[in-house]
């Protein structure tokens, strides 16, 4: 029997509360003192967001157990929703307004969670997976054919062609297909951390909970969850919205870190690389996802890999297919087994 | 199962309730936990079930047998709203199920354990209880992740019945382990504390004992008796394991092809013909 203690999993939790602060500390040092590289430090806060996008991902396919194959979309509307109120909110304070740019941002695309959470997660498994790869695509297209100005009179939004007109002095958000230009960097690889922090604690708290306990035994069982009258819908929908929050937080920390953004950096090779964090990571393994995120965002840009740029989803799709096939392989399991976890005892579930 | 042993629970007279039931006599002035009326299902163009006929007092113990393929799943299928029925009304405590969902009667009082164990295989022991007792321990999601009072509080709570319902099998030691990786014997415990965790008046267990060494059944019947006599709860229970029907149930229903063919205590089913012809065949004229 393999005996889970009680104190195990808040080890775990406060082991990767430790690494990750761990990692920042040194980046932060590394930064100040000049030892990394400037595309590194470029990539300090796509790092995080990428971190955010893949435990967010990683609460709907390890913990709620539904597979989205659309989660670029979330991060696609936190993105704008962030770039336009960062751009739109009269706050002086850098800190501040990408704080509350952050939250709008979450707010926006947990709404988009609903609207699409409502009749998809009525569907299970491959119908799942399909209609949030349709989703994914439909928000790419709204993206880029919504406009968004500003004026003195407020916002003005105008769809598939740009017909604002300005009074004294306005200017465009949001342009369409060209996306948000000229966007202020106010994202700091700081904002990046506490924000990994926080959906890291969300996430342990939630899944440590009556909620998560529910979410938890709907995706082992749904029958039985019923069963016991825990209300399956509500908790794959709360699961669900919860994930496209922390996506959006992640898409607006994403956004404000760049001069521009358009919708086609969000389409589904984005969603299909998140879900390669997640699955390399392991499913339901938050510090693997963590992990996962951070190499697969700095190796690319590293000297060595960047003549291997151009094969890069084709790397992932073999890496993807061997880990899937490593994780099923009996052979392969129990050498794991034996090799790293003598300690355990095997389970002896007769049958 | 020994003569003296089932000589020590005295078995109740059956009395008539409305039309067709019968339920022990201690409970006829309560209102039937649960009361079938015409109950039926199809399937396509096949019958599963028809014209279902029963009444469960509050605190019986209440046998579903018949042969294979008979439908005693599917009846109980029916009664958790898993089938909505095609004819027939189902009353749980005086209360129609009609339009009511498996999650809508769990919340009026009905639990059941599954043929094919439904665990919550990578949860622990402690939280698949704490997953049944999800009703009565009530507090947002919000105070979880924000770890307000009421998380502490209620989860204490939840922490220390979850012990209690383990108590009642000897399993508060396996607390911690993961539940998926139990012995099938625990594994079927375990369904049980869970189904009980919802504080249920009427439990369903679909085949308890399946699996189960003779000393291990035993051990089954003094505890389901011992889980109505602490709980006051009906229990209805699907069976093959005759020792353990005819031991513990005092009223049975007998199945076949879908109907009742005999409802009694039960020594009128050991001697009614309809069954054993059901089990055995008819016998051959001399």
């Amino acid at each position: 029997m393999k005996k889970i203690r009680l104190s195990k999993t808040n080890r775990i939790n406060f082991a990767t509360f430790g690494a990750v602060i761990l990692a920042y500390a040194v980046f932060q040092f590394m930064s100040g003192t000049g030892m990394l590289s400037s595309t590194i430090r470029g990539q300090l806060v796509p790092i995080c967001a990428y971190v955010t996008m893949a435990l967010s991902l990683n609460l709907t396919v390890g913990v709620l157990g539904e597979l989205s194959l659309g989660h670029a979309g979330f991060m696609s509307v936190g993105a704008f929703a962030g770039a336009v109120a960062a751009a739109a909110l009269p706050i002086d304070s850098d800190p501040l307004r990408l704080a509350a740019s952050m939250v709008i941002a979450a707010l926006a695309a947990a709404a988009a969670g609903t609207l699409v959470g409502i009749p998809v997660l009525r569907l299970n498994g491959d119908y799942l997976a399909i209609v949030t790869l349709a989703f994914g695509q439909i928000i790419k297209s709204i993206m880029e054919n919504l406009y968004i100005g500003i004026d003195a009179r407020g916002l003005h939004f105008s769809f598939l062609e740009n017909r604002i007109i300005f009074r004294d002095g306005g200017r465009m958000l949001l342009n369409g297909a060209m996306g948000v230009n000229g966007i202020a960097k106010i994202s700091s690889f700081t904002a990046g951390f506490v924000l990994v922090m926080l959906v890291l604690a969300v996430i342990f708290n939630l899944v440590d909970s009556r909620a998560g306990r529910a979410i938890m035994a709907l995706r082992d069982n749904r029958i039985a969850a019923e069963s016991v009258g825990i209300p399956v819908t509500k908790y794959k929908l709360m699961a669900f919205v919860i994930s496209a929050a922390m996506a959006g937080a992640a898409g607006a920390l994403f956004a404000l870190g760049q001069n521009t953004i358009t919708a086609n950096k969000f389409d589904f090779n984005t969603s299909i690389l998140i879900l390669v964090f997640v699955v390399l990571g392991g499913q339901g393994n938050m510090w693997g996802s963590i992990l996962a995120a951070t190499f697969l965002t700095v190796l690319p840009e590293t000297r060595a890999m960047r003549g291997l740029a151009d094969y890069r989803m084709l790397v992932y799709a073999v890496v993807l297919i061997l880990v899937m096939l490593a994780t099923n392989n009996p052979t392969i399991q129990d050498f794991i087994n034996t090799r790293f976890r003598r300690k355990k005892k095997k389970g002896g579930a007769a049958k | 199962m020994s003569e003296q042993q089932k000589n020590s629970y005295p078995k109740p007279k059956l009395v008539p309730v409305p039309s067709t039931n019968i339920i022990p006599e201690r409970d006829v002035d309560k209102r039937p936990i649960l009361e079938c009326r015409h109950l039926g299902i199809d399937f396509g163009g096949l019958t599963a079930v028809d014209d279902f006929n029963m009444a469960i007092g509050r605190t019986e113990i209440a046998g579903l047998i018949g042969p294979n393929g008979a439908g005693k799943t599917t009846v109980f299928n029916l009664l958790t709203k898993v089938y909505q029925p095609t004819r027939g009304t189902v009353m749980i405590d005086g209360r129609d199920t009609a339009g009511k969902t498996t999650i809508q009667v769990s919340h009026m009082g009905v639990a059941r354990t599954f043929q094919n164990i439904r665990l919550f295989g990578n949860l622990t022991v402690e939280d698949n209880v704490k997953a049944g007792l999800h009703e009565h321990t009530k507090y947002s999601a919000l105070s979880g992740i924000f770890r307000l009072p009421s998380y502490w509080r209620k989860e204490r709570e939840a922490h220390e019945r979850a012990l209690e319902l383990l108590s009642i099998f000897d399993m508060q030691d396996m607390a911690g382990y993961q539940a998926g990786s139990l012995p099938y014997g625990a594994q079927r415990r375990l369904e049980i504390v869970r189904a009980l965790a919802t504080n249920p008046s009427l439990l369903l267990l679909d085949e308890p004992a399946a699996g189960m060494n003779p000393s291990e059944t035993a051990e089954l019947m003094n505890n389901i008796r011992k889980i109505r006599d602490t709980f006051q709860i009906a229990i209805m229970l699907i069976e093959h394991d005759m020792n353990l029907v005819m031991g513990v149930c005092e009223g049975i229903c007998v199945l076949n092809f879908g109907r009742i063919i005999a409802k009694g205590t039960p020594d009128d089913i050991q001697a009614n013909p309809a069954v054993i012809e059901a089990y055995l065949g008819r016998q051959k004229e001399a």
